[in-house]
């Protein structure tokens, strides 16, 4: 909201100047600025057009004889459409600068020798656009200084108020609220009773006091439809950012912002003869001001004339009783209505208006009247006619509104005593009626525009707000702690680290994405739409961090990087059922070489086994998570692991699958990996067991087995079958190519014995071997190759390299 | 010429001229030997009057024990020369980089949002969490934020499941949701708690992401005041920047609490706001089963993503979501 500063000043006028005013305001809480004034007008004043005779060489060009309090009249060339002989607008004269730079000359304009020119509000930076001159009252003086006539020396307050703070939203309450924080008088012009001449009566009937607390309407007879607004209220108006449109609708949004009582005026000669505040039915609809049509639902709350709908109440008026041109007779509505009912109304059909701004803050409930009577004298004032009586409707006197604050309470709450000498002003500058409750505190009795004051705590906000929060001392103090337990590692934090350590960089990306590609990606999770996404491309919530890693690394990728290694830490959505499952996830994304480009080092393409190392490295020795062959829509059907966890699966590992990578036209198959947070942890507290001082003794086998045993069975059917003393097994090579059978491999397996107690016997140590083999050749049909090695391995280490 | 000085300048030029170990051996032997030519010369010593004996005697010996040394010296000197040799043909070029994978690092905002957890643990606070998606109840009507309040078109939700879900606005539910379970347990104040977390509003500009993250605090006991807000925002603030912050607390609203406040520092000539705090609303305590009278407590909340911008001095918001390698490498 602007508000132009001298107007305020009128009626709240503290020494400050207006930085110091917008500062000192802004500290109390309502945040504004100072928009400065418009650069001075030198040189242009006010003209009169005396003749208007056609251009000789011209046909849209005329040649004006304007008077500009000079001695004779100006000849000056025009093009303007509506000018007339007895307008006044604004004349630069020679010597003028205009606001967009133009310098103004006496110069020839086709042939004719025009001495300045006659300006457009858009030309003088008063308008985006106008259309024309610059119509001025036709009582300004003629060679006035425009600056003057308009009184433009003034700046603007811009308002950025809080939503509980409606009743600063006008000269009146701001300027109340100036008083209050500078301590200077409020002088509030009084407002007396409009005459009434008229006898036109319109009955108010209101279906629910609930909905509508207070309606008064009055109707003035005979305007005149010629008539016309004066400069000094279109220049507020403007200024304040409200267009002109009709004398009545400008005088009604003038009371808006003298008094922030929103009102509307309807033409009688387009409606019955009462008016009737009432909810909508079924299939009504209307066309408002906009010239929009609206279908209405039974909470929108409506102004009619007992039958047909007028206006949609505190929001916009009809089309079909507005004011126009030709009307003579109005009916002036000021009324306050429920703020929920307005609030909910006017955003379901996104229809935001001034008066619904307001209302849905609140309204004076005392302030009808008043506004009423101020609207009727600016209206006759202007366009003359007959007042007839108010009506009003619903509760006349709003009951009282006390409430109590404690001395203590207000102590205890801020953690500081503000004197009770300054609380007790405080409250009353703000127009409270205080009472003192002996030493033990005070009761307010709440004034009708303070209608956010209801409680204790609101009063201490204010006592505290117009104390001044700076003088409030910020307090050391003793802290009841309850210290939350401190897990050995946070997983996510351990897993993060690991990551990082391993040369991934984090990523954060939208939590919504495109159903098009996660479908893809994740096609058997049923995600969550969004009702209102911001594009279609950010629609659904994500079942998968795969979606933000893919185009994360394709945005990167499409700016020449290479290899990338990213992760995401963050939540995924499904729907199950109905009912919402969040799930905490973490996802990698490994493309490019296995290694950064390096020299001495040859380049080569990231296998499933370098990404395998670093979910290895993420799970932990702690974490016993298993990687099992798998399938998964999204990812190479042969190169998939499904990791699981205590039995459970937990997450997913592999190469995108070639026909995605197709589908999405992606330069390679990047690796992925989506784990469950909860997975990670808790990160287990180490046990360490039993450090051997004994050599041990390490035993590799070369075994020829068929292409399709895993290597974990492998070593699980080993580690059985060795018996207590085996410390270690690995696989060090697999094979395959000449010199075996087709369909076979050859897997070296490293054992390593050892015990906590003595050195192991080569006899003990070669029968568990043979145990080994017994058990391979049984159970997995491995022939032995040949015992490649034996000895002892005395850094006890583990496997050593062959 | 004396024979024994005859020998030892031979000896020392042969020793000079040594090229490697294996000749300096042959030297020694022949020299030193059993049939050396110096220890020939203490056969002589034999067949020698006792007056000469004595004399000849030691001027072998002492010849015995330069020959000795010499040729030690030149095996040092030859073993010098050799391990200079070798160091010389491993020499490396140690301005060429490492190989292997250096490490990746947190995104700034997980950054960020650490450090803000850190500063808070050291002050008693628990990081505590909450779903993304949440309920009317706890992301408004909990909040003293009714429907239809002007609040809540000042922050546009996202809406779900036909309006019945909506994605978090704020973190603040979950100051709601730690003193329900509370509440719910049994269990009584003090709650000392951050929760930082993301948060959706319909904006997207220059200034807006439709996602971003915040961190809101909460802190209820016997007794919890304004002025300990007051000391416990600023003393973060300046713990945060790492410098002594001049903060200013200005009246604001937020529906959940009163009195309220907007917390502005000054940066360079300018103040700018950072967080928002307040005494926690009756009516939030009321909405959760806790005694307004007799707890009081203070909450906070700031974004991640302005105090990210502000401590590494980025001026652009998106950036934080871009994800762009080369802006995101300046933070490993």
């Amino acid at each position: 909201m602007k508000l132009p500063i001298q107007w305020l000043r009128e009626w709240a006028n503290p020494k400050a100047d207006d930085a110091m005013l917008a500062a000192k305001l802004t500290r109390a809480g309502l945040e504004c600025e100072v928009l400065d004034a418009p650069p001075t007008l030198a040189n242009i004043v006010v003209g009169e057009i005396r003749a208007i005779a056609p251009h000789p060489q011209a046909d849209r060009l005329r040649v004006c004889q304007v008077d500009t309090g000079g001695k004779a009249p100006s000849t000056i060339v025009c093009g303007a459409a509506n000018a007339r002989v007895g307008m006044k607008a604004p004349v630069a004269l020679p010597g003028a600068k205009l606001p967009d730079g133009t310098e103004i000359r006496t110069a020839p304009l086709r042939g004719v020798e025009s001495a300045g020119m006659l300006c457009s509000a858009k030309e003088l930076a008063l308008a985006e656009k106008s259309d024309g001159l610059l119509e001025l009252d036709a009582s300004a003086k003629v060679g006035t200084p425009i600056g003057a006539h308009l009184r433009l020396a003034d700046a603007t307050l811009a308002l950025e108020l809080t939503p509980n703070r409606g009743d600063c939203l006008s000269i009146l309450g701001l300027s109340r609220e100036i008083s209050a924080v500078f301590g200077v008088p409020h002088r509030r012009p009084t407002i007396a009773a409009t005459k009434v001449t008229s006898k036109r009566r319109y009955p108010v009937a209101l279906e629910s006091r609930a909905d509508c607390a207070r309606y008064a309407g009055r109707a003035i007879e005979r305007i005149d439809p010629a008539a016309r607004t004066p400069d000094w209220m279109r220049e507020r108006l403007r200024r304040a950012g409200i267009r002109c449109i009709h004398p009545v609708v400008d005088v009604t949004n003038y009371v808006l912002l003298e008094l922030g009582q929103p009102m509307h005026a309807f033409d009688c000669a387009k409606f019955g003869a009462a008016i009737k505040v009432r909810r909508a039915k079924a299939g009504e609809a209307l066309k408002l001001l906009n010239e929009q049509d609206y279908a209405l639902e039974a909470r929108d709350l409506l102004i009619t004339d007992g039958d047909k709908p007028l206006a949609l109440a505190g929001i916009m008026g009809g089309a079909a009783s507005g004011v126009g041109a030709q009307t003579t007779d109005i009916f002036l509505e000021s009324a306050v209505f429920r703020p929920e009912l307005v609030a909910a109304t006017g955003r379901r059909l996104r229809l935001p208006s001034d008066a619904l701004y307001r209302f849905e803050r609140g309204v004076d409930p005392t302030l009808q009247r008043v506004a009423l009577e101020r609207a009727t004298q600016l209206i006759l004032e202007i366009c003359g006619g007959a007042a007839g009586p108010i009506t009003e409707a619903g509760a006349l006197t709003p009951k009282a509104v006390v409430v109590k604050l404690r001395r203590a309470r207000l102590d205890q709450l801020l953690g500081y005593a503000i004197p009770s000498a300054e609380v007790e002003a405080s409250l009353r500058r703000l127009g409270l009626g205080v009472k003192l409750l002996g030493k033990t505190g005070w009761q307010a009795t709440i004034p009708g525009h303070r209608y956010d004051l209801r409680l204790e705590v609101d009063l201490i906000e204010e006592a505290a707000r117009l104390y001044g929060y700076e003088r409030i001392p910020a307090r050391a103090y003793p802290a009841l702690l309850v210290p939350a337990p401190v897990p050995e590692a946070r997983p996510v934090d351990r897993a993060r680290a690991t990551l990082i350590a391993r040369g991934y960089q984090e990523v954060v990306t939208y939590a919504f994405v495109d159903a098009g590609l996660q479908g893809q990606l994740a096609p058997d999770a049923k995600a969550i739409p969004l009702d209102n996404p911001i594009a279609d491309t950010l629609a659904h919530m994500r079942t998968t961090l795969w979606v933000g890693l893919i185009q994360a690394w394709r945005y990167n990728q499409q700016r020449q990087q290479k290899r990338m290694r990213l992760f995401e830490v963050g939540v995924c959505f499904r729907d199950e059922g109905g009912a919402v499952v969040e799930t905490a996830c973490l996802a990698a994304l490994a493309a490019g070489p296995a290694v950064p480009e390096q020299w001495g080092q040859p380049q080569r393409a990231t296998d499933f086994f370098d990404f395998k190392a670093d979910v290895e490295a993420l799970a932990g020795a702690g974490a016993d998570v298993s990687f099992q062959p798998g399938e998964h829509p999204a990812l190479h059907p042969r190169q998939t692991a499904r990791l699981v966890r205590g039995g459970r699966p937990v997450g997913w590992a592999g190469p995108l699958h070639p026909r995605l990578v197709a589908a999405l036209d992606l330069p390679e198959a990047p690796f992925l990996l989506e784990l469950e947070s909860a997975a990670l942890g808790p990160a287990a507290v180490p046990r360490p067991g039993q450090v051997s001082e004994f050599p041990a003794s390490r035993r590799d086998l070369a075994l020829v087995m068929k292409d399709d045993v895993a290597a974990a069975t492998l070593l699980a059917q080993a580690r059985e079958a060795a018996g207590g003393c085996l410390r270690e097994a690995g696989v060090f090579d697999v094979y395959r190519g000449a010199g075996l059978p087709n369909g076979f491999k050859s897997v070296a397996l490293s054992l390593i014995f050892q015990d906590n107690s003595r050195t192991l016997t080569d006899v003990e140590v070669d029968s568990a071997v043979q145990a080994v083999t017994r058990r391979l050749r049984e159970s997995l049909g491995a022939s032995i190759r040949g015992e490649i090695s034996g000895g002892v391995d005395q850094g006890g280490t583990g496997r050593s390299a062959v | 010429m004396d024979i024994i000085e005859s020998l030892l300048g031979k000896a020392r030029a042969d020793i000079g001229a040594a090229a490697d170990a294996r000749a300096l051996e042959q030297l020694r032997v022949d020299l030193l030997g059993k049939k050396g030519s110096v220890t020939e010369l203490l056969k002589q010593l034999g067949g020698m009057a006792p007056d000469q004996r004595k004399a000849f005697g030691e001027r072998v010996n002492k010849a015995k024990d330069e020959v000795g040394g010499l040729i030690d010296a030149r095996k040092r000197s030859l073993a010098d020369v050799a391990l200079a040799q070798l160091l010389a043909a491993e020499a490396v070029d140690v301005t060429l980089p490492g190989r292997g994978t250096m490490p990746g690092g947190a995104h700034p905002l997980t950054r960020t949002i650490e450090r803000i957890e850190r500063l808070f643990a050291e002050q008693g606070f628990a990081s505590v969490s909450g779903p993304e998606i949440e309920d009317d109840f706890h992301n408004f009507q909990a909040l003293n934020i009714p429907e239809s309040h002007p609040a809540r078109a000042m922050q546009d939700t996202f809406y779900v499941q036909g309006g019945k879900k909506l994605l978090r606005t704020h973190t603040s539910p979950v100051q709601i949701r730690t003193l329900e379970k509370l509440v719910k347990s049994g269990g009584k104040p003090p709650v000392r708690i951050i929760c930082p977390g993301r948060v959706y509003r319909k904006d997207l500009d220059r200034t807006h992401s439709p996602m971003f993250h915040q961190v809101e605090g909460l802190y209820v006991a016997e007794k919890v005041t304004l002025a300990d807000l007051k000391y416990d925002l600023m003393s973060f603030l300046s713990r945060f920047f790492e410098r002594e912050m001049e903060v200013m607390f200005r009246p604001s609203y937020f529906p959940f609490v009163e009195p309220g406040a907007d917390v502005h520092i000054r940066w360079g000539d300018r103040w700018l706001e950072v967080m928002g705090c307040g005494m926690v609303h009756p009516n939030e305590f009321k909405a959760v089963g806790l005694d307004p009278e007799k707890y009081t407590g203070y909450a906070f909340g700031m974004g991640v993503e302005r105090m990210a911008m502000l401590r590494y001095g980025v001026d652009d918001l998106r950036l934080f979501f871009n994800n762009d390698l080369r802006f995101l490498g300046q933070f490993s």
